[in-house]
């Protein structure tokens, strides 16, 4: 194989992923940089380098001798332009480095919309390390924080300043938390379990305006009722979009990401986009053009690797899934649950009387067969949602054979029974067998 | 809330400062009496009475002052005696002479030419180089020189092995003597009252450490993982206060194992305790299971609060408290009150490396059926209940579930987890190391064996079965496994012992490795690399190397404590007893289907 120099911009997991898979198959000069870190770090863990249940060091993949093992160099720069005319990027503070193919995943930067008093100091988004630093300046002696979108990372942020006992209020603008995601009864669960953790929690509720005191720094929020808060902290997670500034002057072409086919190509050739920054031309059905999860970044990275050492390969995901945990509750999803029944669509859920762990599957009106699974507090096997999932099997099939999804830790109570009986409470003509309980849960409740 | 948290942190120091202070309280007082009896011999008491007499009736305020007069006692007693009973070089001159030069031939009429005299003294000299060195008798010898340094090397072993045996105090009873000489003198305010002293130390911090544990139930909010400020606290992360309790840790240690004489009010003040479940005074070690058993309990309980949003938690952890208050600390002791060997049932070779040592063996077989029943118990577990069990519920069930250091680990420990080294370099000198100390287990009981069995002391030629014994049990049994097995835990983590050193850990290891259905299994493409799991294996494995790209871990020295599991924030991990087959699975991430991935 003719030995090519690959460059990398991005050490996240897509960039990393793609740099592994080309050293598993070629012998390429692989070259990854980064002005964020020097190491590859679970980006998913930032907020417990800040809770104090790890330090940065914990969150590296891999050690650090890992790189000069596998001839991964890594550089420390940021990359200011890219000059795909002559296949060479230029550094800032000077520098550059020539190219045969070129790969981009620069991840996302957080979302701002325009607030007044958004680049005050104590103003925040949290994707980054540099993030995670300055809210650890900006925290100290905070007395009060308030978010702002109602999201993953800003479920995450309000859990890190509790952490550290900053009172949280959390402004989400819907009626309903995540509520482009969650369907009711689940949002409404994690609402009730973010005040138990006595978060402030105002729904329906924007951000009009941050205020500031005189030396730049956060003041206090206003919101679109007229109140203000008084807070040092404003966590703006309104969700993030690409990190393409950086292309601005460069022949790839982006929109709010950088346009991609199916195999992962710009309209340069030999350059490619994965992860975060990458927005599909055509989007795959049922998913979004720009796809911002740890798994997509993962695969679209083994797939890029793939393209450039065997054959022309198609990023092809199976079936969605995703998970989460808000506080103390575990989130899991398999398949497709929208927050609004799509137009044939049927669902069944349950919950637990404790109201922390509930189970739901969306299923296919008319032919019955299950289309998602969203569960809470309790864990499914994916390999055997992935099964059902793609094999259409029917919904009263699967809430028979729960048990065989079943993925909690030994001794854990098991709700299958209970699931087993409301379905066939609900659904008397798809009636199933509800299984009964062994002995050994009978004494353990 | 806060209140009754700082309350109970304050009645925890109070009395673990009383504990400490209680070290020092006391005078020491030696009476003929306690004399008479613990030196049965009249002739060595009177010996003692001869070079030490002052010591008798008069006080003295510190252990360390009082031991250091029993030394000069004993040393001085010794020095008397080796030369009254030794053979001088003087002696060794005269008998040279009286051997004729041409040839240099030895004859052992010589020595009573020598020792003619019918004093006590003569006798003994006479008598011994004849017992040591009557393989001289008719040798012939290249020069006189060369006779000179057989003779005084026959008359260094009479010294040596007959003289300080017989007629003055060897290490061994020394070191008997310096412990049971400074328990029985003990006065003052702990021998008068030791009761008093429970309340004031092992009751106050009980009670503190209950309020303070309880209280956290309170403040740390709803059940779930509660890891916050670990990595900026002071205690769990070798910050002043870690590295302040592992030193008093290890200095504990090195006390109970190698200088007991020296905390003997510590043990008087469970002597109360001692008369009540087994009707005899207290020792070292009784002092050290009753505080390891309050450990594991009043741990116990933090650790199950803590855990209690998890039932696999919950259950490990009483069996591991049960086990540890019945089978480790309350049968043994009761079986001694019925004047039945002390027997740990849960304890296995070769963990418990004296189990195939003469004495005990010898107690066990005169001890009737009982103790023929606990020989084939012990054997039956070792080479029966292993194998078994770990292959129906891998090396957990032992080492999560009954062991003793295993419950001290999980309960005293587990705030220390998160100090395990995670390095592939750690792993490489965990393979060595607790291997090593296994093949070492292995030889020393092959040595005692052999020797119980021929009664020759020397095996394969090279290896003396007593010398190797008392090596292990130093270096191994005592300086590994209790030093720095548990006074690291604040600097290296809870499993220092049980990962680097246990030989029976390694034993499991090998067949969880090779031959069970226990794994931990990756759902599916969950993992998001966060590293919580690696982070808070107690046994330094990298979890998340294997996680991350959808593997099976099957490591030998999984404990199975389960933690990885509970700490994953998407569900990833679960242990798993299933069937073999698909056990070494290949690495699979579901999710991609444009290729297969190999991660």
């Amino acid at each position: 194989m003719e030995m090519k120099k690959i460059v990398i911009i991005g050490n996240g997991i897509s960039g990393i992923t793609a740099a592994r898979h080309i050293r598993k198959m070629s012998d390429h000069e692989i070259t990854v940089i980064s002005a964020e870190t020097d190491h590859f770090f679970s980006r998913t863990a930032l907020m417990y380098i800040y809770m104090g249940h790890m330090k940065f060091e914990n969150t590296k993949p891999y050690e650090d001798w890992f790189w000069e093992k596998n001839r991964i160099n890594l550089v420390r720069k940021f990359v200011k332009n890219v000059d795909t005319d002559n296949k060479k990027l230029e550094y800032e503070g000077g520098g550059s480095i020539d190219y045969d193919i070129l790969i981009l995943g620069t991840g996302s930067k957080s979302n701002k919309f325009g607030w007044p008093g958004q680049d005050l100091i104590g103003a925040q988004g949290l994707y980054n390390f540099q993030d995670l630093e300055n809210l650890e300046k900006n925290s100290s002696g905070a007395s009060r924080a308030v978010i702002v979108g109602g999201g993953l990372i800003g479920v995450e942020m309000t859990e890190m300043l509790l952490s550290r006992n900053i009172p949280v209020t959390f402004l989400v603008r819907e009626e309903h938390f995540w509520s482009i995601v969650f369907p009711v009864e689940e949002s409404k669960m994690i609402s009730r379990h973010m005040h138990e953790h006595h978060v402030d929690l105002r729904l329906s509720t924007e951000l009009k305006e941050i205020l500031a005191d005189e030396n730049g720094n956060v003041r206090a929020a206003v919101t679109n009722k007229g109140e203000e808060i008084k807070c040092e902290i404003v966590g703006l997670t309104a969700g993030v979009s690409p990190n393409i500034n950086f292309l601005k002057d460069s022949k790839v072409e982006a929109e709010r990401g950088i346009m991609v086919d199916e195999f992962l190509e710009t309209n340069v050739p030999d350059v490619y986009a994965i992860g975060d920054c990458a927005q599909f031309r055509t989007p795959l059905p049922n998913r979004r053009p720009i796809e911002q999860v740890w798994y997509t970044g993962r695969m679209m990275g083994e797939t890029v690797a793939h393209t450039i050492c065997k054959e022309k390969t198609a990023y092809k995901p199976g079936i969605w899934f995703n998970s989460a945990k808000f506080f103390d509750i575990e989130y899991q999803t398999y398949g497709h649950v929208w927050a609004q029944l799509k137009e044939g669509e049927e669902t069944f859920y349950w919950e637990h009387q404790n109201g922390k762990i509930s189970f739901r599957v969306v299923f296919d009106e008319q032919e019955r067969f299950v289309k998602g699974f969203n569960v809470m507090g309790m864990r499914l096997r994916h390999e055997v949602c992935d099964k059902w999932l793609s094999e259409r099997r029917k919904v009263d099939y699967v809430v028979e054979h729960l048990r065989d999804a079943n993925f909690d830790p030994e001794f854990f109570s098991k709700h299958e029974s209970e699931i087993q009986a409301s379905f066939n409470n609900q659904f008397p003509e798809m009636r199933v067998k509800v299984i009964g309980k062994s002995l050994l849960e009978k004494i353990l409740g | 809330m806060r209140a009754i948290q700082l309350t109970g942190l304050g009645l925890f120091l109070t009395g673990f400062a009383i504990f400490l202070g209680s070290f020092f309280i006391g005078n020491y007082e030696l009476t003929e009496e306690v004399l008479q009896s613990r030196v049965s011999d009249a002739k060595k008491v009177e010996s003692f009475n001869n070079h030490g007499g002052e010591i008798l009736g008069s006080s003295t305020s510190s252990s360390f002052a009082f031991v250091d007069q029993l030394n000069a006692v004993f040393e001085s007693v010794n020095q008397a005696q080796l030369s009254n009973y030794g053979i001088s070089d003087a002696e060794i001159e005269e008998i040279l002479n009286k051997t004729a030069s041409d040839p240099v031939k030895f004859s052992i009429a010589t020595i009573d030419e020598v020792f003619s005299g019918s004093d006590e003294f003569s006798i003994y000299k006479a008598q011994s180089f004849k017992d040591y060195g009557s393989w001289l008798d008719g040798r012939e010898f290249s020069s006189k020189e060369d006779l000179r340094q057989q003779i005084w090397q026959t008359a260094e072993n009479v010294k040596k092995y007959g003289i300080v045996n017989q007629f003055g105090f060897d290490r061994y009873q020394i070191k008997d003597l310096k412990y049971s000489l400074a328990k029985a003198s003990l006065t003052g305010p702990i021998a008068e009252n030791p009761s008093l002293f429970i309340w004031l130390t092992y009751v106050l911090c009980i009670v503190g450490a209950a309020m303070f544990i309880l209280s956290k139930k309170k403040l740390n909010g709803p059940p779930g993982i509660k890891n916050n400020n670990i990595f900026t606290s002071a205690m769990h992360h070798r910050g002043w206060l870690g590295i302040l309790t592992g030193t008093f840790l290890i200095v504990f240690y090195v006390f109970l194992y190698f200088y007991p004489e020296y905390m003997t009010p510590w043990i008087t003040t469970v002597d109360p305790v001692s008369q009540f479940l087994k009707g005899s005074e207290a020792g070292r070690f009784f002092l050290y299971g009753f505080i390891y058993t309050l450990c594991i309990l009043v741990m116990g309980v933090r650790m199950m609060i803590k855990y209690r949003h998890s039932k696999y938690q919950m259950v490990r952890t009483a069996s591991v408290m049960f086990f540890q208050t019945s089978l480790a600390f309350l049968v043994p002791e009761i079986l001694l009150r019925l004047n039945k060997p002390y027997f740990d049932f849960k304890n296995i070779w070769p963990l418990d490396y004296d189990f195939f040592f003469d004495n005990e063996l010898n107690t066990l077989i005169e001890s009737g059926g009982l103790g023929i029943f606990m020989l084939g118990w012990g054997i039956g577990l070792m080479i029966l209940g292993v194998p078994l069990f770990v292959y129906w519920f891998g090396k957990r069930w032992y080492c999560s579930w009954v062991c003793g250091c295993g419950g001290l680990a999980e309960t005293l420990g587990d705030p220390y987890r998160q100090l395990s080294d995670k390095s592939l370099k750690a792993w490489k000198l965990e393979r060595f190391t607790i291997h090593g100390v296994l093949v070492f287990a292995v030889v020393m009981t092959a040595a005692v064996l052999y020797t119980y069995w021929t009664g020759n002391s020397s095996f394969l030629g090279i290896i003396d079965s007593y010398k190797i014994r008392e090596v292990y049990g130093a270096w191994i049994g005592a300086g590994f496994a209790g030093v720095i097995g548990t006074g690291f835990y604040p600097l290296m983590g809870n499993r220092v012992w049980c990962r680097f050193g246990c030989p029976l850990a390694a034993y499991l290891g090998l067949i969880q490795k090779f031959k069970s259905r226990f794994r931990i299994t990756t759902n599916g493409g969950q993992c998001i690399s966060c590293g919580n799991c690696s982070t808070y294996c107690e046994m330094g494995i990298d979890v998340r190397w294997y996680a991350q790209r959808g593997q099976n871990i099957i490591r030998s020295s999984c404990v199975g404590c389960g933690v990885c599991s509970s700490v994953c924030p998407r569900g990833v991990l679960n242990l798993e007893v299933q069937n073999e087959e698909g056990r070494y699975n290949r690495p699979v991430l579901i999710g991609n289907d444009s290729i297969k991935v190999k991660a």
